[in-house]
């Protein structure tokens, strides 16, 4: 199997679709790629020669796209910074609710995971 | 839609205003009292103590570099949650 940036294994598929396996690489940017690589759309990942893989890490390098670890790094360093300053932003990020003002008395689902039912249970006589 | 860089940050005139006279006192670092919470917290904030009206109260924020390009109502929150369903263990 072909390795790309450290630990990228992507599988039998065709380079195009095994390069949206890279963490910061979508099917928009995975074109891209083939297309300035000068690789065949049919060709298969595990067929790649190692000039083309070179191929493949130099229009990565040269874009200057944050990939995998570096990209998440980034997104955590927002949200770090985000909750670090205490705006409203991080606080709702905290609290894990919707951050963008949706409304949340229904839905928000998403942020707020399942339903968790808060019944006032009854007082017990003493 | 964000706003058009073209125009640069929206800042009120009078929290400027307010701002510089701050800066040209120097020393003493009283809070900047403000209502303008629409304003965007440009670098000459930095160091800066604000307070900001939520509506009810000013709550005092402390300007550091992070910061920046937020706006000044982020920071004091306009909401209080108070818990749901409290009575429960209270009682028993």
């Amino acid at each position: 199997m072909p390795r790309l940036l450290g630990v990228e294994i992507p599988a039998k598929k065709k380079v195009a679709f095994s390069l949206r396996y890279i963490y910061g690489i979508g099917p928009v940017r995975a074109d891209q790629v083939i297309k300035e690589a000068g690789i065949s759309p049919d060709l298969r990942a595990q067929d790649l020669s190692e000039e083309q893989l070179n191929k493949i890490l130099h229009v990565i390098t040269e874009h200057k796209w944050v990939v995998e670890g570096d990209l998440r790094r980034e997104l955590t360093g927002n949200l770090k910074r985000l909750q670090a300053i205490n705006c409203y932003r991080g606080v709702r990020h905290r609290k894990s609710l919707p951050v963008r003002g949706q409304r949340t008395s229904t839905n928000a689902r998403t942020r707020k995971g399942p339903r968790r039912t808060v019944g006032v249970t009854k007082a017990k006589e003493a | 839609m964000a706003r058009s860089i073209k125009k640069g940050f929206f800042v009120d005139y009078h929290l400027l205003e307010k701002i510089e006279k701050a800066a040209k006192a120097g020393g003493s670092k009283k809070p900047i009292q403000t209502w303008s919470r629409r304003s965007t917290i440009t670098p000459d904030f930095i160091g800066h103590t604000f307070s900001v009206h939520n509506g009810k109260a000013f709550i005092s924020v402390h300007i550091t570099e992070n910061m920046v390009g937020h706006k000044l109502g982020e920071f004091a929150l306009t909401r209080v949650f108070k818990n749901h369903g409290g009575m429960t263990r209270k009682e028993i």
